[in-house]
């Protein structure tokens, strides 16, 4: 029980720190593995979702074009087959045609021509001067020639625009000609460029060589791909489609691209958009559940270190409670064994003593007789008489405050006023006028009445006062005794500015027959019963010293509880014998 | 009233019973001196059966006795002779002995070794009581 037991720390560093590894291991594991399962089967979900919409819409747009494309045939076909070609072949009439498709599709023809098996333009109607024309070394007219139906790649031409034709092969009188029409580039190339998402999606065509059919709306990727990079590259999806990633050639930028074939497969229609872009819902949503994760990831391990600091802390708060119990009870068994030992000792030494002194009382009463009273040694036979009765009081005293120590000493327990009481022995100490040392008293005057034996505490405070006051006798001082209230006890301070106790000697202040003062002066048990009665009182005692500087006992005294009284508490009479 | 005399004017009787001989012996002779009735015995039994005989005024009893226990040999003198005080006087310094010895009608409870001059004070007042 011996104060300052030193706040060592049983929890080593390695072991907090595994503990708080082992508990964010088994808290972060189960967030990690159920946030990322969360995470890619919503990001698989969104690629399906992206992709199946994209695949809609672009297969939509092949099959608007392939229908525009069929649709300029058709016209073409229906115009030859409502005049005869000879009729076609007047300019005028052709030139009413022209108009009348004008003006039934706004933009779309630009021209029309009725070209011979020899490339040369028997007519034409159109904004362009090409009457007479002659196409027979022109690769467009060979491959229209050769088939019934034709739509040309776009190519400049003798206008030097782009431009593509479609063409229909007729034969007259023997004689093949080839009704060709110049379709409006921007009419056909709004339909690519209608397919516009975001900021950067949008949709081409290319032909079989690689080369654009529409003017790319969006700055293409500077590694233009051939028509077949995109099929080979993409995976086959439905409808025909190509689906597949492009990088671009600083490998920082990444597109997603989905294709689609068109007429006839010559042609491609590939649609492509940023990946960034495509996917910026996905991304930000991962960044906020990364965001979230990693917060939550900091909130578990600062709250792990704070309820680890907590718990250790209190851990620790718990084994020293032990430990200062463990102590207490040694400190308890140690006293008890002593204290039994003490009393059976006190106990067989009263009677010798006590027949000592009376044998020495009768030797007084015989040496009243007129016989002794001459004898020249009377004096000296008296004095050590008297001797003897007072070696034998004191022998009482030793044996009262052996006995005092084992609980067998007379006690009478009541309410005590522990102020009055500090006022009262503080006057006795004060009276042995101790050159140089002042008592001070700083009493609480608000402190309730205690419970116990008034002994007993004059007892604990002589003994604490006489203690200081044997510290302080070589050089003199101060003694402070201050008593406050703390919560349900009473404090009670003893404090001297004397040279203190070595911590060898610390320890063993309250154990029984422990003295520093010179053989005969001291028993050694005067701390040891003060420790017992505090004890008993359901108290508990304390000492602080520094070396140099003064020692302090600090006492917790019960507070009065309001039920207890005990009906065999009755005052003892005649506890000691008075008058000795 | 003359020291050391009852009420009625008589030497004061008291009965020593204590099972340590030299002690008996000593008290014996110094309570003697001073004119009081002494009847010495050295158990509990013999103190007893010094009561069948004597009525005395006052018994000095220790506590400790090989034969029979103080307490009990304080129960049965009270029984016998209720009038008689009895005074222990006893090496046994206990507080729980003590109350019950108070509490089975002893006058007083001294422990050894116990100043003469009180003990005759004692047993003064308890004559007078």
């Amino acid at each position: 029980m011996v104060e300052e037991i030193t706040t060592k720390k049983p929890y080593s560093k390695t072991f907090t720190r595994n503990m708080v590894l082992v508990v964010i291991v088994v808290s972060f594991v189960p967030m990690l593995l159920a946030s990322g399962m969360i995470l890619h089967q919503y990001s698989i979900s969104y690629h399906e979702k992206l992709y199946a919409h994209l695949k809609e819409v672009v297969h939509r747009h092949a099959q608007d074009i392939d229908s525009f494309l069929n649709e300029r045939l058709n016209n073409l076909q229906f115009l030859m087959d409502s005049c005869q070609n000879d009729v076609l072949l007047d300019e005028s009439v052709l030139q009413e045609k022209l108009f009348q498709l004008q003006q039934k599709y706004e933009g779309v023809f630009e021209d029309l021509g009725v070209i011979n098996e020899n490339g040369l333009q028997e007519a034409y109607a159109g904004r362009f001067s090409l009457e007479k024309a002659e196409y027979s070394d022109a690769k467009w007219f060979r491959e229209a020639f050769a088939k019934p139906y034709y739509i040309s790649d776009v190519f400049l031409g003798l206008r030097s625009r782009p431009h593509f034709i479609v063409s229909v092969k007729t034969s007259h009188q023997g004689r093949y000609y080839l009704l060709r029409s110049t379709i409006n580039f921007e009419a056909f190339n709004s339909l690519a460029e209608n397919l516009r998402i975001g900021k950067t999606g949008f949709a081409f065509i290319l032909n079989r060589s690689g080369e654009f059919q529409t003017k790319p709306h969006y700055d293409m990727l500077p590694s233009n791909k051939s028509y077949m990079d995109f099929i080979k590259a993409g995976k086959k999806a439905t409808h025909g489609l190509y689906i597949g990633e492009i990088r671009d050639s600083s490998g920082l930028d990444q597109a997603i691209y989905l294709a689609a074939l068109l007429k006839n497969e010559d042609w491609i229609l590939v649609y492509q958009q940023q990946k960034q872009e495509a996917f910026s819902d996905l991304i930000r949503t991962q960044i906020v559940a990364a965001v979230i994760l990693l917060l939550g990831a900091l909130l578990i391990v600062i709250m792990n270190l704070l309820l680890f600091h907590k718990v250790i802390n209190h851990m620790t708060e718990v084994d020293r409670e032990k430990e200062m119990m463990n102590r207490q009870i040694i400190e308890t068994g140690k006293l008890a064994s002593v204290g039994r030992l003490a009393a059976g000792t006190a106990h067989e030494i009263n009677n010798p003593v006590a027949i000592m002194v009376q044998e020495a009382g009768w030797i007084a009463d015989l040496l009243k007789e007129e016989e002794f009273q001459k004898g020249k040694n009377l004096e000296e036979i008296q004095r050590a008489l008297e001797q003897i009765g007072n070696q034998g009081k004191r022998c009482k005293e030793i044996t009262h405050k052996l006995l005092s120590f084992a609980r067998t000493s007379d006690t009478q327990i009541q309410d005590l006023q522990i102020n009055e009481m500090i006022k009262e022995v503080v006057a006795i100490s004060d009276k042995a006028s101790y050159t140089g040392i002042s008592i001070n008293t700083y009493l609480d005057e608000n402190i309730p009445v205690i419970y116990g034996s008034q002994t007993e505490i004059q007892q604990v405070l002589l003994n604490l006062i006489n203690n200081a006051l044997y510290a302080l006798e070589k050089k003199g001082g101060k003694i402070d005794i201050t008593t406050r209230l703390a919560g349900r006890y009473v404090l009670l301070i003893v404090e001297d500015d004397g040279p203190g106790i070595p911590k060898a000697n610390l320890d063993r202040i309250f154990d029984p027959f422990f003295t520093t003062k010179p053989v005969g002066e001291g028993n050694g048990l005067g701390l040891s019963i003060c420790f017992g009665i505090i004890q008993r009182m359901g108290g508990d005692i304390h000492v602080h010293s520094t070396v140099d500087a003064g020692t302090r006992f600090e006492i917790r005294l019960p507070l009065k509880k309001p039920t207890a009284s005990k009906s065999d508490d009755r005052p003892v009479k005649a506890s000691l014998n008075p008058g000795e | 009233m003359p020291k050391s005399q009852n009420l009625s004017g008589k030497k004061i009787k008291v009965l020593l019973v204590d099972d340590e001989k030299n002690f008996v012996e000593v008290l014996y002779k110094r309570l003697s001196r001073r004119n009081v009735d002494v009847t010495k015995t050295f158990s509990g039994t013999e103190g007893i059966q010094a009561l069948r005989k004597v009525d005395f005024d006052v018994a000095i009893l220790d506590l400790k006795m090989e034969d029979i226990d103080g307490l009990e040999v304080l129960k049965i003198f009270k029984k016998m002779y209720p009038k008689m005080e009895v005074i222990i006087l006893t090496g046994h310094e206990s507080e729980q002995t003590a109350r019950e010895g108070l509490k089975y009608g002893a006058f007083a409870y001294l422990t050894k070794p116990c100043d003469f001059e009180y003990l005759i004070d004692t047993i003064r007042k308890a004559v007078s009581n």
